[in-house]
């Protein structure tokens, strides 16, 4: 809209006609207090704090709800104001305990901060207030009713943004109260959204409670260790004896991808990291074959010591490596470098839960630019959801879908073989057979035999298809030509973009670095490294490794010598049975003595991703930075692990990561295009104005390398320091020819295996989360008891999304 | 959203509720008087009714629990077969409510929203039923009495007692 010039405070303003007078003033800097008002959420005006004087009006006017306009005159701050303000103050605390000491939310509430601004120091009530016990409604939610403001935040946020409406208002005037739906508990998402919106400490999480205080911690941003989202969360740590313990998370400062958000997981599921049966120290396995603690030094001796026995008697073609999707890219760099230059081996992979290989290749040139962030989803003009169920997989990405519906008034095409939740967001749904994705898109592109075809079927179609742009999210139901299909049909579009949904925070960036046996990172084919044989210092093995499944085909055959998995639980994930393993000597790097460690002969305790720096790449291709928050005495990182266990079989650590000066100044080229050129790292780093790193074990070394040498990795502008900032960044997969259908040899195996992963769940490592427990505990016990179904504790139903959206 | 298959509802009043939620733009728009229908043949609003309630226009419970509470003429829970309803707002206050409401509590032997052990009379003091004019005034179920006095309060009431010659309208 046009922008009108308004007057706040003196000051000349411009915003766009029809902006909120409360968020104009924001944007200028001047701040107006609020209770009820919520960006993005809808307007309340209950609570009367953002009263300003508008020139020329005889009331003061609500700034949440005040439209500007062309030549309007406010005053945010007057004695006024101030008394009108105050007198607010002292009715919302009529009844309101003033024990700010001894409330959870002390030091971080609003209505504590509004009443040293603007509160009288004494009430005029004087009658008996009216005591009510704190209930428990949920594991993470607890409600303190006196010490609720009636802003109706939670409401509305647990309405509109989740689309759970499992909190209401009953009651009126001064007896309304919020309400749980199931009567005196909650069936609900568990997501802690009403709890971290709410403005003072009524609605409390049962994680966090009454534990600490807000000034107490250190708050680290990082990135959360579950789904392939990657929400920015913020940590809040507190020094424990033996390192440092996470005592929370959340999102309170909004900078992050996923703004206001986070699910269950993020904000809840960090416990693993603090739990007792953490692995502290190293595990060997003595002669008698049982795991006995042992000093890092032993550990680390005794894993590069048959490390380097078995690749020279064996050869690295009999040593297997799998890595992980929680580890950092600098990491899984890191870790296939090790594989490849040290071990001497391809063989290679990791838990794959969405094809990237044949997305990347899928893309190519044509659909250079094409590739989606994550911030689109909030934003599009229209979406088809191809597959997948957002809801429980992609809880941030179906977050912005509906905030895009809601907002945006944005278009949802559905295709899936069962109801999801998001379709009461729908513009439209197209229900097919369970083995019907590829006919679907068929049918999409104009093949009206592929799928049986009716009016509601062509109408789909005919909407979709007269979109002008389109983001177009696929599902694991799609992989290696499927993909390809998809592309295909998105390409032919007016305008289409793609992303591809995997599981896991570091899922893409697992591909990307090349945890694969095939490719290496940036995908280019392990049969034309180019230019990396130099890089690396010495040659590369060229022929495609074994994958996951043929790695233990071999071990069951006795051909695999070594097995060295990090942070990944393959026996329980791919049904292996022991025997299989019998005859291989197996390294684990892990926080917990898994299915996979228990087999191990060496396990080494692993810090997880909230006990570490680095870089993680979310499913959509947006880089985030990782930081350090937790820390456990006794654990390594993986990437510590791997430089040490590396130097110690011989190899040099200036060559597996680049630290200090000359690192290539003894590659002595002689001859050829690159003689003369001693440190090209040195120069790449001068060139893009970074310092060499100082440590092997400096993960940024390792990020530095990626940035040079990873096609889609290379440093964009602004990248590092915005990566630094804790921004995100959306990485384009490379179209080099490396990623051309030309290289791609023979048709790639189907290895791709979902993590079916729910709002509750998180493979191995949610199996570590009491707080996750004791939820889909009290969903199975309140399945049993009243014959729900525990893990959609949302019916279907017409939505408060569908209904604005109507309205 | 169909039309419920299996109902609560009489044959009547369901197909009335299948007509109902078409008319307006959203079908919660017409989720105010399919309450007070359904509370005037069913009697209250239990758990069973707000369930079908919800679903027929397609909220949850609770946001149908929310509108309930937020309306003191929708009740959860039944009341008397009359329902006498005094109003003490002002001008009936002037002109004699209060004592009809205190009359009231004597004859029937109940406090304010309590009802009588025989389930014949509940009793609610209310605010202004809009009939100041022939203050003061007292609605049982939907039937209006104006310009009353005790005695002639007390005379009402025996009247309903005994169901003599007086019309039930309904609407509890
Ligand atoms: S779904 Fe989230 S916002 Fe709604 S009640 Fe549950 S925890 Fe609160
Ligand atoms: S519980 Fe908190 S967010 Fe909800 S209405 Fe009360 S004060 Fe507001
Ligand atoms: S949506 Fe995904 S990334 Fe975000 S908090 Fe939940 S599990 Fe973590
Ligand atoms: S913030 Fe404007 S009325 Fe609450
Ligand atoms: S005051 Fe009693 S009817 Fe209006």
């Amino acid at each position: 809209m046009a922008d009108v010039t308004f007057t706040v405070d003196g000051k000349k303003l411009t915003a766009p006609a029809g902006t909120l007078l409360i968020e104009a003033c924001r944007a200028a800097g001047i701040a107006i207090p609020q209770f009820c008002y919520y960006p993005g959420l809808a307007l309340q005006a209950a609570c009367r704090m953002c009263l300003v004087r508008q020139e020329k009006v005889g009331k003061l006017q609500t700034a949440c709800t005040t439209q500007v306009a062309e030549g309007q005159v406010f005053t945010t701050e007057s004695p006024e104001i101030a008394q009108a303000r105050k007198a607010t103050v002292e009715l919302v605390l009529g009844n309101h305990p003033l024990d700010c000491p001894v409330c959870d939310a002390g030091g971080e509430c609003e209505l504590q901060d509004m009443t040293f601004k603007y509160g009288a120091g004494v009430s005029l009530y004087t009658e008996a207030k009216q005591h009510r016990e704190e209930q428990q409604w949920s594991p993470v939610v607890f409600f303190d009713r006196p010490r609720c403001i009636l802003c109706y935040r939670c409401v509305r946020v647990c309405n509109e943004g989740m689309d759970v409406a499992a909190l209401g208002v009953q009651s009126r005037g001064v007896t309304s109260v919020i309400a749980p739906n199931m009567g005196d508990h909650l069936e609900c998402e568990e997501c802690g959204n009403c709890i971290d919106i709410c403005p003072v400490g009524a609605l409390t999480s049962g994680t966090y409670r009454y534990k600490t205080r807000p000034w107490e911690m250190n708050h680290v941003s990082t990135i959360c260790t579950h789904c392939a989202d990657g929400c920015k969360t913020t940590l809040g740590v507190r020094s424990a004896n033996y390192g440092a313990e996470i005592i929370r998370g959340d999102n309170r400062d909004r900078s992050g991808i996923n703004g206001d958000f986070l699910c269950i997981k993020g904000r809840y599921a960090f416990d693993f990291a603090n739990r007792p049966d953490r692995l502290t120290k190293p595990l060997l396995r003595d002669k008698d074959g049982q795991l006995k603690e042992a000093t890092w030094e032993q550990a680390l001796d005794r894993t590069a010591g048959r490390l380097r026995e078995l690749r020279e008697s064996r050869g690295g073609g009999a040593i297997g490596v799998i890595g992980s999707n929680r580890t950092t890219n600098e990491e899984n760099y890191l870790l296939q470098k090790f594989a490849r230059t040290v071990l001497g081996t391809n063989n290679i992979d990791h838990h794959r839960t969405a094809d990237y290989a044949a997305f990347v290749r899928a893309l190519g040139e044509r659909g250079r630019g094409r590739s989606a962030s994550l911030r689109e989803t909030a934003s599009a003009p229209a979406v088809l959801l191809l597959g997948n169920d957002p809801t429980q997989e992609h809880p941030l990405a179906a977050w912005n879908l509906r905030t895009d519906v809601r907002l945006n008034q944005a278009r949802l095409y559905v295709v899936n073989h069962t109801p999801i939740k998001l379709e009461r967001q729908a513009t439209a749904t197209l229900r097919i057979p369970q083995d019907g994705y590829g006919n679907a898109i068929r049918f999409l592109a104009g093949d009206d035999t592929a799928l049986p075809a009716d009016d509601a079927g062509r109408g789909f179609r005919d909407a979709l298809r007269a979109e002008p742009s389109l983001l177009i999210l696929f599902g694991s139901e799609y992989r290696g030509a499927g993909v390809a299909r998809v592309i295909e049909f998105g390409l032919g579009l007016a305008d289409a973009r793609f992303a591809c949904l995997g599981d896991y925070v570091n899922s893409r960036g697992a591909a990307d670095m090349g945890l694969l046996p095939d490719l290496l990172p940036g995908y280019l084919p392990v049969s034309k490294p180019g230019g990396l044989v130099e890089e690396y210092g010495g040659a590369l093995p060229q022929t495609p490794g074994m994958d996951l499944i043929q790695i233990f085909d071999a071990a069951a055959r006795g051909d695999l010598a070594a097995l060295y998995v990090v942070g990944s639980n393959p026996v329980l994930r791919y049904g292996i049975a022991p025997e299989t393993l019998k005859n291989t000597f197996i390294v684990v790097q892990e926080m917990f003595l898994t299915e996979t460690a228990q087999l191990a002969d060496v396990v080494l305790p692993a810090a997880n991703l909230y006990e570490k720096s680095g870089t993680v790449t979310n499913t959509f291709g947006d880089q985030q930075l990782v930081n350090k928050a937790g820390d456990l005495a006794g654990t390594r990182s993986d990437f510590e692990m791997i430089v040490r266990i590396a130097t110690k079989m011989g190899a040099d650590a200036k060559k597996l990561v680049p630290y200090g000066r000359g690192v290539r100044a003894d590659m002595g080229q002689s001859r050829g295009a690159q003689s003369g050129e001693a440190d090209r790292h040195a120069v790449w780093l001068a060139a893009n104005n970074l310092e060499p790193k100082l440590s092997p074990l400096d993960p940024f070394a390792v990020l530095d390398e990626i940035e040079r040498l990873v096609p889609g990795y290379e440093p964009q502008a602004g990248g590092r320091a915005e990566l630094m900032a804790g921004n995100d960044i959306h990485l384009e997969p490379p179209s080099a020819p490396a990623a051309s259908s030309a290289d791609a040899g023979p048709a790639r195996r189907d290895l791709v295996l979902p993590a079916a992963d729910t709002l509750f769940t998180s493979g191995t490592l949610g199996r570590y989360s009491e707080k996750l427990n004791s939820v889909l505990e009290a969903y199975t016990t309140a399945a049993r008891t009243t014959g729900r179904d525990g893990l959609s504790p949302v019916a279907a139903g017409e939505s408060a999304g569908e209904r604005d959206r109507r309205a | 959203m169909s039309a419920e298959t299996q109902t609560l509802f009489s044959p009547g009043l369901a197909a009335r509720f299948d007509r109902m939620v078409t008319l307006y733009p959203q079908r919660r728009s017409a989720l105010v008087p399919m309450l007070l229908y359904a509370q005037d043949e069913m009697g209250a609003l239990n758990d069973a009714v707000i369930a079908e309630v919800a679903s027929r226009v397609g909220i949850s419970e609770l946001e149908v629990r929310n509108v309930i509470s937020y309306y003191s003429m929708l009740h959860t829970k039944p009341r008397g077969k009359y329902h006498v309803q005094v109003c003490t707002n002002i001008s009936c206050m002037l002109r004699g409510g209060n004592e009809l409401f205190a009359r009231c509590k004597e004859k029937l032997k109940i406090e304010n929203r309590e009802t009588t052990p025989d389930g014949l009379f509940s009793l609610e003091e209310v605010e202004c039923i809009g009939a100041c004019s022939w203050a003061p005034a007292v609605q049982v179920n939907y039937d209006f009495h104006e310009n009353l006095t005790p005695e002639s309060l007390d005379a009402l009431l025996d009247q309903y007692r005994t169901q003599n010659g007086l019309a039930d309208r309904g609407g509890r």
